[in-house]
């Protein structure tokens, strides 16, 4: 765990001096940050919920204030390769309408960030309503944590295998396959790399991300 | 000469003190009879006290100091001058004298000092009024602003809470600039957001005010420490509601990626916690919250204009952006509905 003194500093400090103990991190791990004002520990807070980090806080004394926040595994990954901007993604797509298909994207196994376990069911049901729309996207692109959709014990592989049946083209990032160790265990599609997620990224008329 | 100020905590109109903290304590305060002559006052949260003298004249009066947001003393007497005179605009009013208000610590370079009020003088002036003289206290930190006085037409005083259903809600200036300066202040700001942040803090409302007083504006404020939502939900006044379109706000483009980076200030928390209650956000980013929350340091004017068979709103969002600022429609008022902000 990395300690982080922000005591008397006033906002965004606390916020800068603790983004800098999660990249010494590297990894997950822990980072506790002392401040000594409420709105402090509500912008920490703001910032952790943001990044999907579980975050605690407690007032330790008058003018004391200990914030915690828990980097996972998945989170610090996505620190390391961040998201495109979704609205850069917009005006760039807009301009590309109509000139190709849906292309949808499925960066993770859980649907929003919050409560876990609601994630997972949200991208459940997504993929399902997904599945029964009229207009079928042309491709679903999986990466990262949504690589794991695409495997045996996926819950929506039944889902994906009869979009595939449509005619939707499912590829899969072979390196997030490799490195959750699931590469023996894809199920629908085929596996892909970054040049054709770029590709299909950059022609597509329309990104559904959810 | 040292021509850094020393101290920059979190200047600007971010060290004002929250909303919520001051409605409680003005509310204490004792009243007196009632002055009929006394047209705008505490009770309105108006921009500044109207005071009618006679049949066709009221005096306008405001004053608001704070500590730097920038390094450069000249630039901060300019910032601190153009927000405190912002309020005689926001008004509908035209300025007629200032006074300095200062505090400087008997330690620090006297040469800052003047500096800062070198700054502040030459905003007086282009502002059309007269630097009358001040007082200065020696004080830990640096503080600048100016009390203003000016004069108004008691028939054509702009408030900031009379806007009618079906207005246009029209913006001045960009916003941001909070955001920019909180991320300057941990170093992270590039020098063209830095620039364009205090081009647009040192700019006088003076010109929009000129170009909107040809036009029937309803409803007139400044944008400065509540940020865009808390100064538009004075707007409201609890009888109205109205729809933002984000997308046509004016924004400091770097602002967004700074936001994204939660380089906030905490004034910017604290307009959250006051006003979100009254503001549903329809598919808005992060960061986009961030920015309407943002408290402003010098900001534009936000106007509610009509805009019916004569198109006076667009005629002046025409008029405004021919004389090169930045302006958009950003809304429209209507009847309360079931929230009072809606952004979409």
């Amino acid at each position: 765990m990395i300690k982080v003194n922000a005591l008397g500093d006033a906002c965004p400090i606390p916020v800068v001096k603790t983004k800098n103990a999660i990249k010494e991190l590297k990894g997950p791990g822990l980072v506790e940050t002392l401040v000594d004002n409420e709105i402090a520990v509500q912008n920490l807070t703001k910032m952790a919920d943001q990044k999907g980090y579980t975050v605690k806080s407690e007032k330790i004394s008058e003018g004391q204030y200990r914030v915690l926040m828990e980097i996972g595994k998945e989170e610090a990954a996505g620190d390391e390769a961040a998201e495109p901007d979704s609205a850069v993604m917009d005006s760039v797509m807009t301009d590309a309408a109509v000139r190709n298909g849906t292309v949808v994207v499925i960066s993770s196994d859980k649907m929003g960030r919050g409560d876990d376990e609601l994630g997972r069911a949200l991208m459940k049901g997504f993929i399902f309503a997904l599945s029964q729309q009229d207009q079928l996207p042309s491709t679903i692109l999986f990466y990262n944590g949504g690589a794991r959709m695409t495997t045996r014990d996926s819950v929506v592989l039944q889902d994906l295998l009869s979009m595939e049946e449509e005619g939707v083209e499912i590829l899969t990032c072979g390196t997030c396959l490799n490195h959750y160790g699931l590469t023996d265990s894809l199920a629908v599609g085929q596996v892909t790399n970054m040049y054709t997620i770029v590709e299909k990224m950059t022609l597509a008329g329309h990104i559904v991300k959810p | 000469m040292e021509d850094k100020i020393v101290f920059c905590t979190g200047g600007g109109c971010t060290a004002k003190l929250g909303p919520g903290v001051l409605s409680r304590v003005l509310e204490k305060l004792p009243k007196g009879p009632p002055d009929e002559n006394l047209l705008v006052g505490y009770d309105s949260k108006d921009d500044a006290a109207v005071y009618r003298i006679s049949e066709d004249t009221a005096i306008v009066q405001t004053l608001d100091f704070f500590p730097p947001m920038v390094d450069d003393p000249f630039t901060f007497g300019q910032i601190a001058a153009a927000n405190a005179l912002s309020d005689i605009f926001a008004m509908g009013g035209e300025v007629l004298t200032a006074l300095n208000i200062v505090c400087f610590p008997e330690s620090m370079d006297l040469n800052v000092l003047g500096e800062i009020m070198r700054g502040g003088a030459q905003k007086v002036m282009e502002a059309g009024g007269i630097l009358a003289g001040g007082h200065s206290i020696a004080d830990a930190g640096v503080k600048y602003g100016l009390s203003v006085t000016g004069r108004v037409d008691p028939a054509r005083i702009y408030r900031n809470n009379q806007p009618r259903p079906g207005d246009q809600l029209i913006l001045t200036k960009k916003l941001g600039v909070g955001i920019v300066c909180a991320a300057n202040r941990v170093g992270e700001a590039s020098a063209e957001a830095m620039d364009e942040a205090i081009n647009s803090m040192t700019a006088l409302n003076k010109t929009a005010a000129r170009i909107s007083s040809n036009y029937p504006v309803h409803a007139c404020t400044d944008v400065t420490g509540f940020g865009f939502l808390g100064h538009l939900h004075e707007m409201m006044d609890g009888r109205l509601s109205c729809l933002i379109r984000s997308g046509d706000i004016p924004v400091i483009r770097e602002a967004v990626s700074y936001a994204e980076e939660f380089l906030l200030t905490g004034a910017g928390q604290k307009n959250r916690n006051h006003v979100q209650s009254c503001v549903r956000f329809e598919g808005i980013s992060f960061a986009m919250e961030e920015i309407l929350f943002d408290p402003q340091t010098s900001g534009g004017l936000l106007m509610a204009v009509p805009s019916g068979e004569g198109h006076e709103a667009e005629k002046l969002l025409k008029d405004l952006r021919h004389a090169g600022l930045p302006a958009a429609i950003v809304g429209e008022v209507c009847p309360a509905r079931d929230a009072e902000i809606y952004v979409s």
